[in-house]
């Protein structure tokens, strides 16, 4: 790496113009402590270094997927909606629409158990015992066809396990492979003979437009009307708009509808609400409450709360407020991988903001 | 910066002289005045009663006239905005340091609030004191002052199977360029000491995605900058507040914010964001990895699709940005037939290393249908590609890391689009 020489040369030179001089140690800070150190040095090395002991079977660990990961990912980690699914697509590199998995892109399995012991699930990250990490990643495994049902993935044997892609990868040679045709002479005139439209964006329509049909934050005409003093504030009436969602003084307590939103904030991954509200991961929460459970055209339900629904449960203050408390006590085979609000007062405040998005 | 503009000879002359070709056409396209102007002959509101006083906005914002300048989404991008992109608005800025409040935002675990009072920095590992900062810890060490452009691989990621997305902001926004002020984190290594077989640092963040990245300990201790101010002021929330690392000319994935810890080790970690992502898919299967530096690129701003030439015929200035993660843009070069023939543009100002530069075309145009084409060259002799350059050496799947030559077709009524040409 010999540029690194010829910068850290250049560096020094420089930094007798800009850089601070440092002749020695300040002595600025404090030593970390071991137990600091425990609690954020917890990254995976491919050689399996920083494994904590654990062990979990794929049988186990294939529940422990269904309620954590199967709400994004699928039951078969073939992945949901735009999520990214986690196996299959083995062979797949070379198409036009290479599908890249666990099984069929990722180099090392070191780093599935630290992305999903430090990352996920998605939105509760850190919630899961190392048991639980080695029961996901041996579920991947077996969904990859890797691994026997009977595997148990445990810290011992752990480096056995070699992804199928472990030499797909090779270090950036862009200054071998491209440089030698690119650092050329820059051609200034008769650099080709004729020039044709080969591609058009309009062909396939897909930037986001507005209201005029120009794609969206196209720079608005101020060259012929003048625009005048006295035109209407359009800052303004956006304001009475969003005023005019929100109930009036007299109703709820602005303050817990405030402390909901803040609290939504948890469920909002998978569910939508308000203007435009649509279907995500979850169902959207406009016009919740009377809603029959399981009845909402167009999302795809878990058969549980379909089930639900057509024994007669209504969404009301008490039956969400039981929901929240232990969803998957009160909806057992939900697929909402959320398990439930600790505190009262958070249920509270969400209904009261869920409310809101209720005529 | 006063210097003298490097290259005003050549377009400074094309320009007079296309002024005289164009006079005739100039004077159509002026609007003649059909009678004194009432802005200026009534008196206007404004020019009888009082403005805002002061302290109306405590914190200025844009005033309301400009308010489609703002960073924007493409839904389809990605399952959920708190792991997805905006794009920077472009097309409708100048200079070159991007205001934080349009700067383009990457978020893996949506943007998290995080005080002062709550940081904590801890640097493990390979060093022979293991530290903890707090906020106020790093404001006691020297600060340096840098400005550097930070682009995700990504941008122009969806351009690979051909032209897609109308605007500049959509196709390059990827892209942001601040003045950072903050400690080299060679300062912060050397606190703790770094060890002889610390041969790499791999650095993360506190959110809940941590983003983790390996970094070699020779780039680390280079020109990496542990930053807490932007263009004057605290960074903002959505881009790592308080403190964020600065990757100079390196892909923005690798700029963690919120960063919480740096551990000095002997081998890169191969975690979520070096493997199965920020990884560029070859035709034959297999993929580049630790792909970096950032290649030479330019594209046209203006005009371009969201900022159509409405003024007509006549002059016209043809603008844009330009950089490159191999150090200084020593030349953009601007074609208005689809890359033929090729003028030499004015740079803004002398480029600086690692940072954005900005170019200006003056054209008399003559109101026919242009191809309009910039082309970056760097301090290594580096000549930005076509896009077909690259797709014949990376193919169509390599997502990341797309620095071709882009186009946009501007037509006679002066509305532009982005297409590929032969």
């Amino acid at each position: 790496m010999s540029k690194y020489r010829d910068l850290l040369i250049g560096a020094a030179i420089l930094s007798a113009l800009a850089a601070p001089a440092m002749a020695e140690k300040l002595g600025i800070g404090r030593p970390a402590l071991p137990e600091e150190i425990a609690a954020w040095d917890v990254n995976v090395m491919p050689d399996g270094e920083g494994l904590p002991q654990g062990a979990m079977s794929v049988e186990d660990g294939e529940q422990v997927f269904v309620d954590n990961c199967a709400a994004c990912h699928g039951d078969f980690a073939e992945g949901l909606d735009n999520w990214p699914p986690l196996a299959g697509g083995r062979g797949t590199l070379t198409d036009t629409r290479p599908v890249k998995t666990v099984g069929s892109y990722w180099p090392y399995l070191s780093t599935v158990w630290d992305y999903v012991h430090r990352s996920m699930p998605y939105g509760n990250a850190q919630s899961l015992t190392p048991d639980e990490v080695y029961g996901i990643t041996a579920y991947i495994l077996y969904s990859e066809g890797l691994v026997d049902y009977d595997f148990v993935l445990s810290k011992e044997n752990f480096t056995e396990v070699r992804l199928p892609n472990e030499d797909g990868f090779y270090v950036d040679d862009r200054v071998e492979a491209e440089f030698p045709t690119f650092q050329r002479e820059a051609c200034m005139a008769g650099c080709k003979d004729a020039v044709e439209i080969t591609r058009k964006a309009s062909d396939l329509a897909v930037t986001p437009t507005n209201d005029a049909g120009k794609p969206e934050g196209t720079i608005p005409d101020f060259t012929t009307a003048a625009a005048g003093g006295a035109e209407a504030e359009p800052a303004v009436a956006t304001e009475d708009d969003s005023a005019a969602a929100t109930p009036a003084s007299t109703g709820p307590d602005p303050e817990l509808i405030a402390a909901g939103e803040q609290a939504f904030r948890q469920c909002q991954t998978c569910h939508d609400v308000g203007d435009g509200a649509r279907n995500k991961t979850g169902p959207h929460l406009n016009e919740l409450f009377g809603r029959l459970a399981g009845s909402l055209d167009g999302f795809r339900y878990s058969r549980q709360f379909v089930a639900a629904g057509e024994e007669g449960l209504v969404w009301t203050e008490e039956t969400l407020h039981d929901f929240l408390m232990q969803p998957r006590d009160y909806i057992k085979g939900t697929r909402m991988s959320f398990r439930g609000f600790r505190d009262d007062a958070d249920i509270a405040a969400v209904t009261a903001y869920l409310q809101t998005y209720t005529e | 910066m006063s210097e003298e503009p490097k290259t005003p000879g050549t377009s400074r002359r094309a320009f007079l002289r296309g002024s005289a070709l164009a006079a005739g056409a100039l004077a159509a396209g002026r609007a003649s005045a059909a009678g004194p102007d009432p802005l200026i002959t009534e008196v206007q509101p404004w020019a009888q009663v009082f403005g805002d006083g002061v302290d109306a906005t405590p914190y200025g914002m844009p005033i309301r006239f400009e308010d489609h300048v703002v960073r924007r989404n493409v839904e389809w991008l990605t399952a959920d905005v708190t792991s997805s992109i905006n794009f920077t608005p472009i097309h409708a800025l100048e200079g070159t340091i991007t205001p934080q409040g349009c700067a383009f935002e990457r978020h893996h675990s949506g943007a998290i609030e995080m005080s002062k009072q709550d940081y904590r920095l801890m640097i493990n590992g390979l060093v022979d004191q293991p530290l903890v900062f707090t906020y106020a810890d790093l404001e006691r060490f020297p600060r340096t002052v840098q400005t550097n452009f930070c682009e995700c691989a990504a941008n122009s990621g969806m351009e690979w199977g051909g032209a897609q997305l109308q605007g500049a902001q959509f196709t390059h926004g990827m892209i942001h360029n601040m003045e950072y002020t903050g400690v080299s984190l060679r300062t912060l290594l050397d606190e703790a000491g770094v060890q002889p077989e610390g041969t790499w640092v791999y650095i993360e963040g506190a959110d809940a995605s941590s983003n983790g990245r390996s970094i070699p300990i020779q780039k680390a201790l280079d020109d990496v900058l542990v930053a807490f101010f932007a263009n004057g002021e605290a960074l903002r929330k959505e881009h790592g507040y308080p403190v964020r690392l600065v990757v100079p000319g390196w892909e923005g994935n690798l700029w963690v914010k919120w960063l919480r810890r740096i551990e000095v080790t002997n081998g890169p970690v191969e975690a979520r964001e070096e493997t199965s992502k920020y990884t560029d898919l070859m035709p034959d299967g297999r993929a580049r990895k630790w792909t970096w530096e950032m290649d030479a690129k330019s594209v046209i701003t203006s005009p371009s699709p969201q900022a159509p030439w409405r003024q007509g015929p006549g002059p016209m200035v043809i603008t844009g940005l330009a950089w490159t993660g191999r150090g200084k843009i020593t030349r953009v070069d601007v074609s208005l037939d689809g890359g033929k023939s090729w003028q030499e543009a004015r740079l803004a100002s002398e480029p600086q290393s690692m940072a954005l530069t900005r170019f200006h075309f003056d054209h008399v145009w003559d109101g026919s249908e242009m191809l309009l084409q910039s082309r970056a060259i760097d301090e290594t002799g580096y000549v930005q590609p076509t896009k077909d350059e690259l797709r014949e050496i990376r193919g169509l799947n390599s997502v990341y890391h797309n620095n071709g030559i882009q186009t946009w077709w501007v037509k006679p009524d002066g509305e532009a689009e982005n297409v590929e040409v032969s």
